[in-house]
């Protein structure tokens, strides 16, 4: 499967996956499809019949509230049958909607507290670091989520650790809960922020599979510091009626006329 | 002996046997003593900076990395600062993480209210699956580190770092960490005793034994999950009980013990505590006067029991 179909298979997936319970974070599940599609089908190293395996490479969704992304992801790449995605956030599941490393597996931390899967992050690198076992670790931070102090701490930490191991993504989708993040708290300009912080900066369309490819490609050159990868996205990017609802699509009922249209317009 | 003395020491020979014990400190590393482990092992004792947050999740992360890391700061900057991260990171994520609380309550003495944690044994208590454990002496302390690294799963350390009477320091004592110590038995009335206030409460029942009360002191050095059977042995017998702790009066050893009772052998109880004041700058003896936690007030609050 080339990546743009896997990108295609993930947001039909993961929009089954919210509206099997009618209801869900939409608009940032859909702007990181492509950085979920490109790591996980050419930069993880992992094993989907081994989840646990030591010296695996990593990934922390730090915007715990995206997980329906992530369980798309890992159930296209066999960690479990995509059946199970329809039991998303009914009691008893192993799908909550926020990340929980105990009951999913696949997911290598528990997230949903902004702030802090980032510094569980830079834990994992620092771990990978002792171990020596040249493993790599990814995170995924929401724009919004930068307005959180943990994840300043745990970048200056990071780049004072020289964790090279590490690739930050920022999914600048330019929209929080309560409207445009310029309008809440100003992030901008975000690059130059990072770049403070000691990391290594590459800025990409983040629905652009080649350009993220190559900008994690190049981050595993960079010695001596962390990268930070800014994914410049659209908030419901890919499934046309949420993203024209803009930020009101961050957690939004999803109809099952809304699915099936939304489905036609992702098929291959 | 210093009780920071007897942990650092003790944990240096832990990490020589255990590769994957590491020590994480927040810029008080001189403070709680562990700054010199930074010589034997320089990859293994991490000074995080003055980022507390940062440092509990960092450790939850080395936790799932199949480490073993220790934090340290000020009680308060654990328990009430990065209370999020230890619920979230640590214990919600099913890491393995052990968080050392130094100075808690009025051990804090100069650095006063900012710094004095009245709260972090309620707060601890109320995390799932978090053991709260108050050491008396370098003694207690000592013989604990190994029993918390073979346990897993996250554990609060409420550490008075400095120098203590040695109660603990005596031929044959044998130390469980879920289990109560006796340290004077008596008939009349329990008076269960956690950290900082053993040694005053052993003159207390001292001072008691003079006037022909024959009280019995009972060490809670592990407040979650409470000894059961020590604390409802003990009230059967004395029916009267007596807690005495360097903390609030609301949910500290008072309110452990009192759940205890309440449901299962309802008893007439009191406190030696702090009533549910803000902290305040002074020394420690200074300050167990004005907050009524010396060896007459234990002496007191016993008598008016009976």
């Amino acid at each position: 499967m080339d990546l743009k179909a896997k990108t295609k298979e993930i947001r039909r997936l993961t929009l089954s996956c919210i509206a099997s319970i009618g209801v869900g974070h939409v608009g940032g599940c859909m702007s990181i499809a492509e950085v979920l599609s490109v790591l996980y089908s050419k930069h993880m190293r992992i094993d989907p019949t081994n989840p646990g395996k030591l010296g695996r490479d990593r990934l922390v969704l730090s915007k715990g509230h995206a997980g329906p992304a992530l369980y798309a992801t890992l159930a296209s790449f066999g960690y479990f049958d995509k059946k199970e995605l329809l039991t998303l956030n009914k009691l008893g599941t192993s799908l909550p909607s926020h990340c929980n490393m105990q009951l999913t597996p696949g997911v290598d931390m528990t997230a949903g507290s902004l702030g802090q899967g980032i510094s569980c992050g830079v834990g994992l690198a620092l771990g990978s670091k002792l171990s020596k076992d040249g493993a790599r670790i990814y995170v995924i931070v929401g724009d919004g989520e930068c307005q959180e102090g943990q994840v300043w701490e745990a970048a200056m930490f990071a780049a004072h650790k020289k964790l090279d191991n590490l690739t930050v993504f920022v999914d600048n989708n330019k929209m929080q809960i309560d409207g445009l993040t310029k309008y809440i708290v100003n992030i901008e300009n975000i690059a130059d922020k990072w770049r403070a912080f000691g990391f290594e900066v590459i800025q990409v369309n983040g629905h652009d599979e080649d350009a993220i490819d190559k900008a994690i490609t190049k981050a595993k050159t960079v010695a001596d510091k962390p990268t930070c990868i800014i994914l410049d996205t659209i908030k419901g990017h890919g499934v046309s009626i949420f993203e024209k609802m803009g930020f009101a699509n961050h957690s939004c009922p999803v109809t099952v006329e809304q699915l099936e249209v939304s489905l036609k317009e992702l098929e291959d | 002996m210093e009780v920071r003395k007897a942990f650092a020491g003790t944990l240096q020979s832990l990490m020589e046997k255990n590769e994957k014990i590491v020590m994480l400190d927040a810029d008080l590393a001189k403070a709680g003593g562990t700054f010199n482990l930074r010589q034997v092992f320089p990859d293994r004792a991490i000074d995080c900076g003055i980022a507390e947050s940062n440092m509990v999740s960092v450790a939850a992360g080395l936790s799932a990395y199949g480490y073993i890391p220790f934090v340290s700061t000020f009680a308060p900057f654990l328990a009430r600062r990065a209370f999020d991260q230890i619920a979230v990171s640590v214990v919600y994520a099913g890491q393995n993480v052990k968080l050392i609380g130094m100075d808690p309550g009025i051990a804090a003495e100069l650095n006063g209210g900012t710094h004095m944690s009245f709260e972090d044994i309620a707060a601890m208590r109320a995390v799932s699956n978090m053991v709260v454990f108050e050491p008396v002496d370098s003694t207690q302390m000592a013989l604990a580190l190994p029993q918390i690294v073979d346990y897993k799963g996250p554990v609060y350390i409420r550490m008075f770092r400095k120098e203590t009477p040695d109660v603990f320091n005596k031929p044959n004592y044998k130390f469980d960490l879920f289990k109560a110590d006796t340290i004077k038995e008596g008939k009349d009335i329990s008076i269960f005793v956690s950290g900082l206030l053993t040694a005053d409460t052993v003159a207390a029942a001292e001072i008691l034994a003079k006037e022909g009360i024959d009280a019995e002191v009972i060490n809670i050095h592990t407040i979650k999950p409470i000894d059961e059977q020590a604390v409802l042995t003990s009230a059967k017998k004395t029916g009267r009980v007596l807690t005495v702790e360097n903390h609030n009066k609301h949910g500290g050893l008072f309110g452990a013990v009192s759940e205890l009772l309440s449901e299962n052998l309802p008893t007439r109880c009191s406190y030696v505590a702090i009533e549910d004041k803000l902290g305040v700058v002074g020394k420690l003896d200074e300050l167990k006067g004005y907050y009524g936690l010396t060896t007459q007030d234990i002496v007191k609050k016993a008598k008016s029991l009976l």
